[in-house]
C-alpha cells in the first residue's frame, strides 16, 4: 500500500530541522561550551530538543494516517548500480517515535539541568545528550536501512560516551566498553542483514523493499536469513537474551542517561526496526516464532532476576529488559501496533521511574541500595506520588496506561497460544510484585539510613520535579491513545499506524479475533492479578516488614537469582577470557615463535650454508686441484647425458 | 709384412693416451712435490697431444696436428711460468711441498 | 608539465632543505610540502575539468629493452598522489617542537621519500615504476636506522632485506614479461595487451603477489611490520603506514589484476583467504598488546587485510571500497600514530600499563583522539565506515562466509581500540602520567585537519567515487572478461 507523498516546502523544512537542531546543539555545546556560562549550556541543550518536538507537532498536525514525507538530501554512496542516498522519511510510525524521542527527551534534558547541576562535566553532558538525540532521530527518520544503521551505531557510541561519563572510575569505563562491544556484536548481524538485502533486492530503501518483499517465497531461506540477521541486531540493541547483560551494567551512567537511553529511546530501536520492516518479518514466520520465544523467555527471565536486586536502578534495568521482551512477544505474533503502543506507554512510565529514582538518589546524596532506604514518602512526597503512579502503571493496574498496552499484547498472544499467555501473565505478575517490593522498601516503613543523611533529605528542584509530574500525567492517561474497541473507542493508535502495518497484515496468519467477552475476561484477570500481586508485596514488605537479606546470607536458588544466574560470569569464562588467551597465544607463540622463526629461519639457513660452504676454501692446494678434477668429471658426465 | 707394421689399431692409441692421462691425473692428485705435479701436468698434455696426432694420422686430416702445435706452445709457456713461480716460492718457504702452501683461504 | 613539476618538486625541496641547515629545516619542509600540496590541488582542479589526458608525459628513454619515461595521472593515481601530498605536510607538522638531531638530513629524507612515492603512483612504465618502488625503500631505511628506537639496527635490516627480497621477485616477474612481449617494452599499455599463457600467468601472479604481500603486508608475510613500526621514529612510521603500504595495495589494482587476470582467477581464492585470515589474526593479537605502537601496527595490519580482501573480491564495490579505505586508513593511521607520539613525548612511556587518566589532564587531546579512534573503528559518518561497509559488502558478494569472518573486525576492532583508549586515557592517572600538556599549536592544527577530513569523507564521499570510477571500471573489465 503506497503512501500518499506530501511535498510542501514548509513541512520539508520542518522535517529537516528536526534532526538538525540537536546537531547544532551538540556542536555549540561541544566546541564553544567552555566559553559559555554553565546555566546557558543546559538550556541550549534542552531548547534544541524542544524545538525538534515543536517541529514534530507541527508536522503531526498536517500529516494524516496515510500520508508521508520523503526528503532525499544527497547521493551518499553512489557508483555503478549502487545508489544509497542520504534520505529521510516521515510517516505515522516515524511521527510517533519522534514525539516520544523528542518529547520525553526534552523532559529528561530539563531534568538533567537540575540533576547534573554540580557536576564539572555539565556542558559535556548536554553535548553528548544532544548528539544522542540526533543519532536517534536519524535512526527513526532514515529512509533506507543504511541511514538507520548510522543512527543505530551512533546511539551505541553515545551510550558508550554517556555510560562512561564519569570516566575516572574504571568500573564505569568497563561497563561502557561492554555496552559498545555487545552492541557491535548485534551490529554485525544487522550489517549482514543489510548485505543480504542489498545483494538480493538491489536497494536498501525501506519502501522499495516493502514493495518487492511479498514477491519472495514465504518462509524461504532468503527472507528467513535476512530477518534473522536483522533481528540479531535488535537483540543487541534492545537487550534480549543472549545480548542483554550490558543493560544492567549500563546503570553506571548518570540516571538521566539511564532514563533516556535505556528506558525511553535507544533500546526501543530494535522494536522500531522490526515494526518498520513488518513486511519482511511477516514473510518469515520462522523468524517471528524466534522473536516471540526470545521475547517471552527474556521477559520471564529478567523478571525473576528483578525479584532479588537491591540497587534501585538495577531493578529498573531488569524491568526494562523484561518489558522489552514483552514488546518483542507482541511483535512475534504480528501485533505491531500493540508493540508500539506499549513502547510509548513504557517510555512514559519507565522514564518516570528512572527520573524518580534519580530524584531519590539525589535526595540521599548518592545512595542507591534500597536496603538503606525506607519511609521516604514523608520526605519527598512529589517523587513518591509520581513514582507510585508509575509503578502502578507498569504493573498493569486497571485503567492506567500500562494496563491497556499490556492487555493488548496479552490478548494478541492469547490468540496465538495459551501457554504463551500464561507465561507472559506470570511475567506481568512478577513485574507487579518486584516493582512494589521496590516501592515499599524505598518509600514505606521507617528510614533505615544514618541519622545524618536523614537531615539532608530534600525534595528536588522544580527543573527535576516538573518533568516528573508531566510524565506522570502521561503515564496515567496514556491509555487514551489506544483504547480497545471493547470500550467503544476509536483505537486511535492502531488506526493511525494502519498504513504502516497494513502491508504485513495481509500476509499474517489470520486469527479469529477475540470476542469482546473473552477480551474483557482477560483484562479482568490481568487487572486482578496485578492487584493481588501488589497486595501480596504489601503484605510481605509493609505488614511483615521483611528486609532483603545481606548478600552473605543467601543460599541455593535465591543466591542464584541474586547473582543474576551467573550469566556475566559465564560469558567472561567462555568468551572473553578465551579470546584474550587466544590473543596472547597468537601474539607470543604463533607470531613470534612460528612465523617469525620461519622468516628468521631463512636468514639463519643462509648463514649456516655460508658457514658450511666457507669450509671449501681451506687453502690446501691439493684439495683445490682435486676440486678441479671433480669439476671436470662432472662436466663431462653432464655433457654425455644431455 | 709391411701391412702388419702400418696397421696399428686406433684403439690402442686411444687406450695408451687414456692411460697416460690417468697416470698424469693420479700424479697431480697424489704427489706432494710441486715439481712432480708440474711434470704430471706435462704428461697429461702430452697424452692429449698423442691422441690428437693419432686421430689426425688415421683421418688423414691435418687439423689435429696443427692443434698439437698450439698445445705444445701453451705447455711450454705454462711450464716456464710454473717453474718461475715455484722458484719464487722455494726461495721464500724453503720447500716445494704443496701441503705447506695453504694460505689461499678465507 | 604539471605532472613533471608535481614529481620533481619534492626532489628539489629535499635538496633545498638539506642546504638550508638544521634550524630552518622543519619550517622549510613545511612550507615546501604545503606548496606541493597546493600544486596537487591545482592538478586536481585541472583533472576535474580536463580529465587525465592533460597529464600525459612520455619520453622514450632506453631502446632495448624499451623503457620509457611514462607518467600519467588517472583517477586512481591522482587520489594516491593527493593522499601523499596531503599527508606530508601533516607528517612534517608532527615533527615540529621535537628535538631531532641533524634535522636537515631528517626532513630532506622525508621529502626524498615523497618524491619516490609520487613516482610510484604516477609511473606507467614497468621498469620506471620498479625503480621508484625500490627508490622509496632507501630514505625510509635511513630514517629508521638513524633516528629510530633502541632495537632499530636489527629490525631495519630485516625490514630492508625482506622487502627487497619481495621486490626481487617482482623484478623476475618483469623480466618474464619482457620475454613474453615481442615488442620488449615495459609500457603499461603494452603489458595490458600481451598474451600470456595460463601457466605462465600463474607464475607471474605469485611473483608479483608475493612482492606486494610483503609490502602491504599480508599474513603470513607480516612479521617485519610490527617491529619496524615500533622502532621507527614517528614520521617514519607515518610514512610507512600512511603511504608506503598503499604502494602495495595500489599496485594490486594497477599492476597485478589487469596483467595476469587468469592467474588472479586461479589463485585469487587463496589470496583472499590469506587476507581474511590476516584480518582476524591481527585483530585478535592486537587485543593483548601492551606496547601502544605494536597495538596500532596490528590494527593497521587488520585494516589492510580487509583492503586487500576487497580488491581480490573482484567487484566494483570492493574496488571502490578499497580506494576509499586506502585514503581513510592513511588519514586515520597517521592520526593514531601522531597521538601515540604525543603520548610518548609527554610521558616517555608507550606501555599501556604505565598510562591512564590522560583525559583528566588534556581534554582537547582526548576528544581529538576519540574521533580518530572512532574513524578507525568505522563508526558511521566517519571515513572508515564508508570504506569498511563497501569492502565487507564486496567480500560478501564474493563469498558469504568470508564476509562473516571479516565482519568480526567490527567487533574485535571495537574491543582492542576501546580497551586501548580506556587504558591510556581513562581511569586514574598511571604511574608515568605526572603532567600532560594539552595540544600544542602544531599538534592541534595537524590533528584538527585530520578530524575534519575524517568527518567530511564520511559524510560526503561522492567525489572520491566519481574520480576513481573510470579507472576502476577499466581494471574490472580487464580482470573479469579476459
Amino acid at each position: 500500500m503506497t503512501a500518499n507523498l506530501i511535498n510542501t516546502p514548509g513541512l520539508n523544512y520542518l522535517g529537516l530541522l528536526i534532526p538538525i537542531l540537536p546537531l547544532i546543539g551538540f556542536l555549540v555545546n561541544g566546541l564553544l561550551g567552555k566559553f559559555l556560562p554553565k546555566g546557558i549550556t543546559g538550556w541550549i541543550g534542552s531548547l534544541t530538543v524542544l524545538g525538534s518536538f515543536i517541529c514534530t507537532l507541527l508536522i503531526f498536525q498536517k500529516l494524516g494516517a496515510g500520508d508521508a514525507i520523503r526528503l532525499d538530501l544527497f547521493h551518499w554512496i553512489s557508483f555503478g548500480n549502487l545508489d544509497i542516498s542520504f534520505g529521510l522519511w516521515i510517516d505515522p510510525l516515524t511521527i510517533i517515535m519522534l514525539l516520544v524521542v523528542t518529547g520525553v527527551g526534552f523532559l529528561i534534558h530539563l531534568y538533567s539541568i537540575g540533576y547534573m547541576h554540580d557536576d564539572e562535566g555539565f556542558t559535556r553532558f548536554f553535548s553528548y545528550l544532544n548528539l544522542f538525540i540526533f543519532f536517534m532521530l536519524l535512526l527513526v527518520m532514515g529512509s533506507n536501512y543504511l541511514i538507520m544503521f548510522i543512527g543505530w551505531e551512533g546511539v551505541g557510541l553515545c551510550s558508550y560516551l554517556l555510560i562512561g561519563f564519569w570516566f575516572k572510575n574504571d568500573a564505569y569505563n568497563d561497563a561502557a566498553q561492554k555496552a559498545f562491544v555487545m552492541n557491535r556484536i548485534g551490529d554485525l548481524g544487522f550489517l549482514l542483514g543489510i548485505f543480504f538485502l542489498l545483494f538480493n533486492f538491489g536497494t536498501l530503501d525501506i519502501k522499495a523493499i516493502e514493495a518487492i518483499a511479498p514477491g519472495l517465497t514465504m518462509n524461504g531461506s532468503l527472507v528467513v536469513a535476512i530477518t534473522l540477521f536483522l533481528f540479531i541486531g535488535a537483540i543487541g540493541k534492545s537487550a534480549q537474551i543472549p545480548l542483554y547483560t550490558w543493560l544492567p551494567d549500563a546503570m553506571a551512567g548518570p540516571t538521566p542517561v539511564s532514563a533516556l537511553i535505556h528506558a525511553a529511546t535507544m533500546v526501543t530501536a530494535g522494536i522500531y526496526m522490526v515494526v518498520r520492516s513488518n513486511v519482511l518479518f511477516a514473510m518469515a514466520p520462522f523468524t517471528m516464532t524466534v522473536i516471540l520465544w526470545i521475547g517471552v523467555v527474556t521477559s520471564v527471565f529478567a523478571a525473576v532476576i528483578g525479584l532479588k536486586q537491591n540497587d534501585i536502578k538495577k531493578v529498573l534495568a531488569y524491568s526494562t529488559v523484561s518489558q522489552l521482551g514483552l514488546m518483542f512477544a507482541a511483535l512475534g505474533v504480528g501485533a505491531f501496533s500493540s508493540g508500539i503502543f506499549h513502547l510509548v506507554t513504557h517510555a512514559f512510565f519507565k522514564a518516570l521511574l528512572f527520573l524518580g529514582a534519580g530524584s531519590v538518589i539525589h535526595a540521599l546524596h548518592g545512595e542507591q541500595d534500597i536496603r538503606k532506604m525506607g519511609g521516604l514518602r514523608k520526605f519527598i512526597p512529589i517523587t513518591y506520588a509520581t513514582f507510585l503512579l508509575a509503578a502502578l502503571a507498569i504493573s498493569g493496574f486497571p485503567l492506567l496506561s500500562g494496563f491497556f498496552s499490556k492487555d493488548e499484547i496479552l490478548a494478541s498472544d492469547f490468540e496465538h497460544g495459551k501457554i504463551i499467555w500464561v507465561i507472559l501473565s506470570l511475567s506481568s505478575l512478577l513485574t507487579a510484585f518486584y516493582m512494589f517490593r521496590l516501592v515499599y522498601l524505598t518509600f514505606f516503613n521507617t528510614y533505615r539510613g544514618s541519622e545524618e543523611s536523614r537531615h539532608h533529605i530534600h525534595e528536588s528542584p522544580w527543573t527535576m520535579s516538573v518533568p516528573l509530574i508531566i510524565l506522570c500525567v502521561f503515564s496515567v492517561l496514556g491509555g487514551l491513545l489506544n483504547l480497545p474497541d471493547l470500550v467503544r473507542s476509536n483505537h486511535w493508535m492502531a488506526h493511525y499506524l494502519s498504513a504502516v502495518t497494513a502491508p504485513s497484515a495481509t500476509l499474517l496468519r489470520e486469527h479469529e479475533p477475540l470476542s469482546h467477552g473473552m477480551e474483557a475476561l482477560l483484562m479482568s484477570i490481568a487487572g486482578a492479578g496485578a492487584i493481588v500481586a501488589i497486595l501480596y508485596a504489601r503484605y510481605i514488605y509493609v505488614t511483615r516488614k521483611t528486609l532483603p537479606e545481606e548478600d552473605a546470607a543467601l543460599h541455593g536458588f535465591p543466591k542464584l537469582v541474586s547473582n543474576k544466574f551467573y550469566v556475566d560470569e559465564l560469558y567472561e569464562k567462555f568468551i572473553t577470557r578465551p579470546v584474550f588467551k587466544l590473543s596472547e597465544w597468537w601474539g607470543h607463540f604463533v607470531d613470534k615463535l612460528v612465523i617469525d622463526r620461519a622468516v628468521n629461519g631463512v636468514a639463519k639457513s643462509l648463514e649456516v650454508s655460508g658457514k658450511t660452504l666457507r669450509l671449501f676454501q681451506n687453502g690446501h692446494t691439493g684439495f683445490y686441484v682435486f676440486a678441479m678434477v671433480i669439476g671436470m668429471v662432472v662436466f663431462f658426465i653432464i655433457r654425455l647425458l644431455i | 709384412m709391411t701391412q702388419s707394421i702400418t696397421e696399428v689399431p686406433l684403439n690402442w692409441y686411444i687406450l695408451l693416451s687414456t692411460f697416460l692421462f690417468c697416470i698424469g691425473i693420479m700424479g697431480v692428485l697424489f704427489r706432494r712435490n710441486a715439481i712432480i705435479i708440474l711434470m704430471c701436468i706435462e704428461l697429461m698434455l702430452n697424452s692429449v697431444n698423442l691422441l690428437l696426432v693419432s686421430f689426425s694420422s688415421y683421418k688423414g686430416n691435418s687439423d689435429g696436428q696443427v692443434f698439437v702445435f698450439f698445445i705444445m706452445v701453451v705447455a711450454a709457456a705454462e711450464v716456464a711460468v710454473g717453474l718461475a713461480l715455484l722458484m719464487s716460492i722455494y726461495r721464500n718457504i724453503g720447500s716445494t711441498d704443496i701441503d705447506v702452501l695453504n694460505k689461499l683461504k678465507w | 608539465m604539471m605532472t613533471l613539476l608535481l614529481l620533481i618538486f619534492p626532489l628539489l625541496a629535499a635538496a633545498l632543505v638539506l642546504a638550508g641547515g638544521a634550524k630552518a629545516a622543519a619550517k622549510m619542509a613545511l612550507a615546501l610540502t604545503t606548496i606541493e600540496l597546493l600544486i596537487s590541488v591545482f592538478v586536481l582542479n585541472k583533472f576535474l575539468k580536463e580529465g587525465s589526458e592533460a597529464f600525459y608525459v612520455f619520453y622514450p628513454w632506453l631502446q632495448s629493452p624499451k623503457i620509457s619515461f611514462h607518467l600519467s595521472l588517472d583517477g586512481l593515481s591522482l587520489l594516491m598522489v593527493l593522499l601523499t601530498n596531503l599527508l606530508l605536510p601533516i607528517i612534517v607538522l608532527s615533527g615540529f617542537k621535537r628535538t631531532i638531531s641533524n634535522a636537515a638530513g631528517y626532513f630532506s629524507l622525508i621529502l626524498l621519500m615523497q618524491f619516490a612515492l609520487n613516482g610510484v603512483f604516477m609511473a606507467m612504465d614497468g621498469l620506471l615504476y620498479y625503480i621508484f618502488w625500490e627508490l622509496a625503500l632507501i630514505p625510509i631505511y635511513f630514517i629508521a636506522l638513524r633516528w629510530g628506537g633502541p632495537n632499530r639496527v636489527n629490525v631495519t635490516l630485516k625490514f630492508f632485506i625482506y622487502t627487497l627480497a619481495g621486490s626481487l621477485l617482482m623484478l623476475f616477474g618483469f623480466i618474464m614479461l619482457y620475454w613474453y612481449n615481442p615488442e620488449h617494452s615495459f609500457d603499461i599499455r603494452e603489458l595490458y595487451r600481451i598474451y600470456i599463457s595460463d601457466k605462465n600467468q600463474s607464475w607471474l601472479f605469485w611473483m608479483f603477489f608475493l612482492a606486494y604481500a610483503v609490502k602491504i603486508p599480508i599474513v603470513p608475510f607480516h612479521t617485519w611490520q610490527a617491529d619496524t613500526y615500533r622502532e621507527s621514529p614517528t614520521q617514519g612510521t607515518m610514512l610507512l603506514s600512511g603511504i608506503m603500504l598503499k604502494m602495495g595495495t595500489y599496485s594490486l589494482l594497477r599492476w597485478l589484476l589487469p596483467i595476469v587476470p587468469m592467474g588472479v582467477h586461479q589463485w585469487g581464492s587463496v589470496a583472499i583467504t590469506l587476507c581474511v585470515i590476516g584480518i582476524v589474526y591481527a585483530s585478535v593479537i592486537a587485543i593483548k598488546q601492551k606496547n601502544l605502537k605494536n597495538l596500532l601496527a596490528y590494527s593497521s595490519l587488520a585494516h589492510v587485510g580487509l583492503i586487500s580482501a576487497g580488491i581480490f573480491a573482484l567487484n566494483m564495490q570492493g574496488f571502490q571500497g578499497s580506494v576509499v579505505q586506502m585514503l581513510a586508513h592513511g588519514i586515520n593511521v597517521v592520526g593514531l600514530f601522531f597521538c601515540a607520539d604525543i603520548i610518548f613525548n609527554r610521558t616517555n612511556s608507550i606501555n599501556l600499563d604505565n598510562l591512564g587518566g590522560i583525559r583528566n589532564l588534556a581534554p582537547q587531546f582526548a576528544s581529538v583522539f576519540m574521533v580518530i579512534v572512532l574513524g578507525s573503528v568505522a563508526l558511521p559518518l566517519t571515513n572508515g565506515f564508508i570504506g569498511e561497509f563497501l569492502l565487507l559488502y564486496g567480500v560478501y558478494e564474493y563469498n558469504t562466509w568470508l564476509s562473516v569472518f571479516s565482519g568480526l573486525t567490527i567487533i574485535l576492532g571495537a574491543v582492542y581500540m576501546l580497551r586501548m583508549y580506556k587504558k591510556v586515557m581513562l581511569g586514574n592517572q598511571g604511574p608515568r602520567v605526572l603532567e600532560f600538556q594539552d595540544l600544542h599549536w602544531n599538534e592541534m592544527l595537524a590533528l584538527g585537519i585530520l578530524v575534519v577530513l575524517i568527518v567530511v569523507m564520511g559524510v560526503y564521499p561522492k567525489p572520491i567515487f566519481e574520480i576513481a570510477e573510470p579507472v576502476l571500471q577499466t581494471i574490472l573489465n580487464k580482470t573479469i572478461i579476459n
